[in-house]
């Protein structure tokens, strides 16, 4: 369009405008935008392609897939992949028994399979207790092959149940749920008398379909998993609990949360795994003997716990004044402000920081390596060990760090979807 | 009629319903659950060490330790006691903690600053450099390093050799020349610490004379050349000592120089390539957090992008950067520890072999949480200080 400047002049047409859409206007846009731009880009550009060549060439073109030996793999140039092809049940598995093999394989799948399903935000209620009950039976029951549940310890979460029930839902459920807890309590409490009494016996319901494998034969993939998985599950309740201490007004309950809490985030997990396999066996009662795995165990759910409790007093932190207030107005005892104002509200805003959690204790599993357990990095450090296949340690490391990324990688993911999925409520 | 008493009426409450009497009690029965704990693992403990006659107290440290560290910064024989031993250990992991401070930062900034760079090509390459790095176990980066180090390196005979015969790279470590000790040096230190000062007071001038009247002075060149030229100055004045130990190879390998261990090497670029990625986040989040208006008002100002960012977005995003900064480093000291799975001598090393040897796992473990401890407690002490110096100065 002309503009008429003054009477009877008219100006000279202007060109059209660049072109703003299209891959020729993204290109100048978002890659040479300037001399310097530009430049950068073309040195990064060559950078690539000189390594992907060099990569390609080492892990496909030249590389083995199928030998026997290390000894195919020497002079060839390129990636040594035969010695995963090899070695990738022991990777896996560790020294799992050989023929039984299939069972931490299906192990890792029902883990996969109940972590999966606790993604989904459908499954955010008493489903997950079922999802859980069920995945952990089938682990374990798949790891160990025989289960012995002891009746006693039936009856005791039968108890707890019970109790916990009634404290939460006595003013709001209907008389006959309101029974059902009394009676599921009344149960519980029943049978620990009689017991201790002397008039039942101990018992236990055993489950054992397949042979017994003790944790000293677990390794791989299956041990990670349950170290990363159990340690954090078990230590959330009590990361809850320390956070909640922590925020008290009881001045010595709140010392004491403190003072563990910034103790166990002031050393490393290595130091706290050596002190669990050198000082529990002291800490127990002669005769007492406490298996290699649960040592480790144990002190990961110790570290987790104090690193979660740091987590959720960042969500109690969030909590405007407003919402304990208006619990206390309305009556609410401390319990049932606690279940039904400020945790729910709580844990909502602190789900993606503890997934970023979860990634750590994944990541940080490796490290009890150095007591002797058998976890996926150090069944990959096992399959270096064979003078068949000496001197390929690039190949396997980067085949473990590739698992582990796909793991790390994927919860990451999650925990981004989360945190969008999470905030719709509150941005726009 | 009565007349109503003054003040509020006096709350009849039964004692189990009294807030106060219900707290005390509580706080009573879990102190003194713990306490009960405590007593029973005390008394297994107390039990365990006389059935398996060890003795207790830190008398040991006094003993002589026998074992051998292959890397110490200070004089050490396996002559030397149990408490030199530790010592040892200590200093490795403040140098190797040190060290990878500082270069995880440096490192972590570039990267953070270039996933937010306009140049697509290196934001996405910066994206992938902390996703590949963040997402796998730090241990498995330091054994993977280790062992490129020990296989890519050749053998001391067939050193590869740079700058002219000066610098060795070999799988046993890398050798470098260093000067022959001489009376200078001293001097040259007291040089460079004044040079630092003399940069500090004319950075304060600079900046007083700008606030007074807008005279730009290019502070940082003029600082950098008073650090460097001072010390300089000291070393020719001293008679300019040029002897050079330079490492050469007498046998089966270098004498001469000095030397990094490999396993030093390994540990700092695994904790530094590590950490940084956690620094970019943290550095990218920081700049991102600041509003949008800041960098838009700089640049209308006519500030470069280099001076919108030293001046107008750093400056703030540091106050959102500083506190998660602070537990990385936190993090970089407690990580340092995973030399022990490729034979760093560091504390954890030391103090397991210590505790292998004496059998007395408590007094160590009392060690290690106090050495931790306290590098913990110096390092959260110093950056809240400087948070402090950063914050918004508010009335």
């Amino acid at each position: 369009m002309s503009q008429a400047t003054e009477a009877g002049q008219v100006a000279p047409a202007r060109l059209p405008p660049t072109v703003d859409t299209g891959a020729i206007a993204w290109l100048r846009k978002n890659l040479f935008s300037s001399v310097g731009n530009s430049l950068t880009t073309i040195v990064l550009a060559g950078l690539l392609v000189w390594l992907a060549v060099w990569f390609i060439d080492w892990a496909l073109l030249k590389a083995t897939f199928q030998a026997e030996s290390g000894q195919a793999c020497v002079g060839t140039g390129g990636a040594c992949w035969a010695l995963i092809n090899d070695k990738l049940r022991l990777i896996f598995f560790g020294s799992f028994p050989y023929e039984e093999q299939w069972r931490p394989l299906l192990a890792i799948l029902a883990m996969i399979a109940m972590l999966v399903l606790s993604c989904d935000r459908r499954m955010w209620n008493w489903r997950l207790a079922i999802v859980w009950a069920i995945g952990s039976f089938v682990t374990f029951l798949l790891m160990f092959g025989q289960i012995h549940i002891p009746v006693t310890l039936i009856f005791v979460v039968a108890l707890l149940a019970g109790a916990g029930g009634y404290l939460l839902r006595r003013a709001t459920a209907p008389d006959m749920e309101r029974i059902a807890w009394i009676v599921l309590m009344a149960l519980g409490a029943l049978y620990l008398v009689l017991r201790v009494a002397g008039v039942i016996r101990g018992a236990a319901i055993p489950v054992a379909p397949f042979e017994y494998v003790e944790t000293g034969l677990w390794g791989g993939l299956p041990v990670t998993m349950i170290l990363a998985t159990y340690g954090l599950a078990a230590a959330f309740p009590y990361g809850i609990l320390l956070a909640l201490g922590r925020r008290s007004n009881l001045p010595l309950i709140r010392a004491l949360c403190v003072g563990f809490i910034e103790l166990i985030r002031g050393v490393p997990l290595i130091s706290l795994l050596i002190m669990a396999s050198f000082l529990l066996p002291l800490f127990l009662p002669p005769g007492v003997s406490f298996d290699k795995f649960l040592r480790a165990q144990v002190a990961v759910i110790l570290f987790a716990g104090a690193y979660i409790a740091e987590v959720v007093r960042g969500g109690l932190q969030s909590l405007p004044k407003g919402q304990f207030e208006a619990a206390d107005a309305m009556g609410l005892n401390y319990a049932q402000k606690t279940a039904f104002i400020v945790l729910p509200q709580a844990l909502r805003v602190v789900i993606p920081p503890l997934i970023n959690t979860f990634i750590g204790f994944f990541k940080d599993t490796t490290l009890v390596l150095v007591i002797g357990i058998f976890d996926f990095l150090n069944t990959a450090n096992a399959a270096l060990v064979d003078p068949k296949w000496a001197g390929f340690p690039g190949e396997v490391y980067l085949f473990a760090a590739f698992v582990y990324f796909c793991f790390c990688y994927s919860m990451s993911r999650y925990s981004k979807y989360l945190e969008r999925e999470l905030n719709k409520g509150t941005q726009r | 009629m009565a007349i109503a008493q003054a003040g509020p009426p006096k709350a009849r409450v039964a004692p189990w319903n009294d807030p106060v009497i219900r707290g005390w009690f509580f706080q009573l029965v879990v102190i003194g659950s713990v306490a009960l704990l405590a007593w029973y693992l005390v008394s297994n403990t107390i039990e365990n060490l006389e059935r398996q006659q060890i003795s207790t107290g830190f008398g040991y440290l006094g003993q002589e330790a026998g074992f051998e560290i292959g890397d110490s910064l200070i004089p050490y024989s396996p002559a030397d006691t149990y408490a030199r031993a530790i010592f040892v250990g200590i200093l490795n992991t403040l140098r190797v903690s040190v060290i990878g401070i500082v270069l995880a930062t440096i490192l972590g900034t570039l990267i953070g600053v270039g996933r937010l760079s306009p140049n697509w090509l290196l934001a996405k390459i910066c994206e992938w450099y902390v996703e590949a790095f963040r997402n796998v176990p730090l241990l498995l980066w330091l054994f993977l390093i280790y062992k490129l180090i020990s296989d890519l390196f050749p053998g001391p005979r067939q050193a590869i050799s740079l700058l002219w015969d000066t610098i060795f790279l070999t799988n046993r470590g890398v050798y470098f020349p260093v000067p022959f000790a001489h009376d200078v040096h001293s001097w040259i230190g007291v040089g460079l610490l004044v040079g630092i000062a003399g940069a500090w007071l004319i950075h304060r001038w600079a900046r007083a004379r700008q606030a007074a009247t807008g005279q730009p002075f290019p502070s940082i060149w003029v600082g950098a050349g008073v650090i460097v030229g001072v010390p300089v100055l000291v070393w020719l004045m001293g008679g300019a000592p040029t002897a050079f130990s330079v490492p050469a190879l007498k046998g089966f390998n270098f004498q001469g120089g000095i030397v990094i261990q490999p396993e030093f090497t390994a540990l700092l670029v695994g904790l530094v390539v590590y950490t940084s990625a956690f620094v970019a986040e943290i550095v990218r989040s920081g700049i991102l957090a600041l509003h949008k208006g800041q960098s838009e008002a700089a640049y209308s100002l006519g500030l470069s992008r280099a001076q919108a960012m030293r001046l107008v977005l750093l400056p703030q995003a540091l106050r959102v950067i500083v506190p998660p900064m602070t537990s990385q480093y936190l993090n970089i000291t407690k990580n340092s520890s995973l030399a022990i799975a490729i034979g760093y001598p560091d504390l954890v090393a030391s103090i397991n072999v210590t505790i292998n040897q004496t059998g007395q796992a408590i007094e160590n473990v009392l060690i290690i949480m106090a050495a931790y401890l306290s590098v913990s407690l110096t390092i959260s002490l110093f950056m809240n200080w400087y948070n402090r110096q950063i914050a918004l100065k508010e009335r």
